[in-house]
């Protein structure tokens, strides 16, 4: 036997599987893909871009509009335009970091290496929650800053951080989409198909809102506040009626949604055949 | 060592693999042969732990694949279809996958050259020809130095050279004392590759035999005669227990004999051969014949 050359040089250790070493793993698979890098991009434009053209808009035709169109116009809701654009980026992003791997048949090799499979699933939220969170915030804050620029003619369109709130409902704008984006990687991974999985939350937050509609506004006051769409936008709104949550209230009602998607995901995920 | 006992999977109604048992031993390159859907990739699944068994167990190394703490280290998995994200470099994939073993980037470098794909291991998997999957899937499989190897239809997609070099590779993996267990439904090349096989048909086992004894059981069972004394010899072999078929005029084929007891026969009689052959039953029919009644799939009959 000694006469055959061994092919694999041999590796000389044995490393265990540990959840930082998963996380390192999933920053990797993270980074390296294409998709990861346009979504992303995509994000930041959008959430600097919008803000910066409303504001512009607005600016230019501030002495157009009627007072009742002025009074419409706030600050912070221009600053924080683009994350209505933004959050589908992430979104579609979250999705696609679970349901990519399924659809490219990747799941196998990643279930091969850690049979255990929560640790991939607790590592990808991990590894995407911090990237999106680390290019949200510096985003909000350039939008803030940028739209404020473009409108400094205007004094009364102007607002500082050290004002009541608006430190908080910016921040608040990237904690949103970052658990947006948490959100829908736990509905891909419960889904296992891209399109499914966009269509949840497309369905989830965009289209059930507005159907609301139908009912009675005594229902729709009742109910809208506590669905996850208006839960969510709690976080980052400066002003709040009776008819919504306040910021913390929205921030654990949305939490609770999340916590319960990625409950259901684990579940599933130990369970299912791969 | 993989050990499989009352293996059983249903999906659904289906019964995918049937009360499977078996052992592959290590130092040896064991062929899992059966013909397409009898149930080889389900029951690699089930030894990685990627499919639950519906009844009974599967172990690698003496533990459930599940419960390896450095599960890249036992067992090193190609699996048949391709489990690599199409839009990530081969170079990342290996990296990831190592990574959740705190094995280095140099071991990766290391196995990128081993399996021929230097010059492309930073382009994106999705570009890859079938060979080239296959090699970087060779490349994953070794990535930890493990003990043990599950390869589903390895050369599928290989060029004669890759051929050559996977068959070298299972043979010197085993050599080295490893477990090496190789699916496939091309008989031929597991008579060239394997030391033992495990046959099985709609999931149910067959063989499991060496490839020695089978393919010694497969040839030599037939022995074609041509005598002008033909129905004198087709008595006198019949007396002797032989089970002889007439096939026209002096022709006769006689089952359960080997060319030297017929020739031996006939000498001892006074009886003029005119033709003595061995029927070398080739391997692909032994294997068809030996599956015959569990294809999945058979062509409708003419």
């Amino acid at each position: 036997m000694s006469a055959i050359a061994s092919p694999i040089p041999p590796l000389g250790m044995t490393g265990r599987v540990t959840q930082a070493r998963v996380i390192l793993s999933e920053w990797t698979k993270l980074h390296s893909l294409r998709s990861t890098r346009w979504s992303l991009l995509a994000a930041v434009v959008l959430t600097i871009g919008l803000p910066a053209i409303f504001a512009a808009v607005t600016s230019s035709h501030w002495g157009s509009m009627s007072p009742h169109e002025r009074a419409d116009r706030h600050p912070l809701d221009i600053a924080l335009a683009g994350i209505n654009l933004s959050q589908l980026a992430v979104g579609v992003l979250g999705v696609l970091v679970i349901t990519g791997e399924y659809a490219t048949g990747m799941i196998r090799a990643s279930f091969t290496a850690v049979p255990k499979r929560l640790p991939v699933l607790w590592a990808k939220i991990v590894v995407f929650a911090v990237v999106s969170f680390l290019l949200m915030l510096p985003s909000v804050l350039i939008a803030f800053v940028v739209s404020q620029a473009i409108l400094s003619r205007h004094d009364i369109l102007q607002i500082s951080l050290s004002h009541p709130g608006v430190t908080r409902s910016v921040i608040g704008g990237a904690v949103y989409v970052m658990l947006f984006g948490v959100f829908c990687l736990a509905l891909g991974a419960i889904v296992r198909n891209t399109a499914g999985g966009i269509a949840t939350f497309v369905g989830v937050f965009f289209v059930i809102p507005p159907l609301l509609n139908v009912f009675p506004v005594s229902w729709q006051n009742a109910i809208n506040p506590w669905i996850p769409n208006s839960a969510g936008r709690s976080i980052f709104q400066l002003t709040h009626s009776s008819h919504s949550l306040s910021p913390v209230g929205g921030l654990a009602v949305f939490l609770a949604y999340i916590a319960f998607a990625v409950a259901v995901a684990a579940v599933l995920l130990v369970r299912r055949d791969t | 060592m993989i050990e499989a006992a009352g293996l059983t999977k249903f999906y659904g109604d289906k019964r995918a693999v049937d009360d499977l048992s078996f052992t592959v031993k290590p130092g040896m390159v064991t062929g899992f042969l059966g013909p397409n859907g009898s149930g080889k990739s389900t029951t690699m699944r089930l030894a990685l732990s990627l499919d639950a068994p519906t009844s009974g167990d599967v172990t690698v190394n003496g533990k459930h694949y599940r419960d390896h703490r450095s599960p890249l280290h036992e067992v090193g998995a190609l699996l048949e279809a391709r489990s690599v994200h199409t839009g990530r470099s081969a170079y990342y994939h290996l990296l990831a996958l190592a990574q959740t073993h705190g094995i280095g980037r140099s071991r990766v470098k290391e196995l990128i050259d081993l399996v021929g794909l230097h010059d492309v291991a930073r382009k994106r998997a999705g570009t890859f020809s079938l060979g080239m999957g296959q090699r970087l899937g060779i490349a994953t499989a070794l990535l930890g130095d493990p003990h043990t190897l599950l390869l589903d239809e390895p050369v599928n997609g290989l060029d004669p050279e890759g051929i050559h070099w996977m068959r070298n590779l299972l043979k010197t993996l085993a050599a080295e004392g490893r477990t090496v267990f190789v699916s496939s439904h091309l008989m031929s090349e597991m008579a060239l590759t394997a030391d033992h096989l495990i046959v099985i048909g709609r999931g149910k086992l067959i063989a499991d035999t060496s490839t020695a004894e089978f393919v010694r059981r497969a040839s030599g069972s037939v022995v074609r005669v041509r005598s002008p004394q033909a129905a004198r010899l087709a008595a006198l072999l019949s007396a002797s227990g032989r089970a002889v078929t007439p096939i026209e005029g002096e022709l006769l084929e006689v089952s359960g004999a080997t060319p030297d007891s017929v020739g031996e026969t006939a000498a001892a009689n006074g009886i003029v051969l005119h033709e003595l052959t061995l029927v070398q039953a080739s391997l692909e029919e032994a294997f068809m014949e030996l599956t015959r009644d569990d294809v999945e799939f058979k062509a409708a009959a003419a």
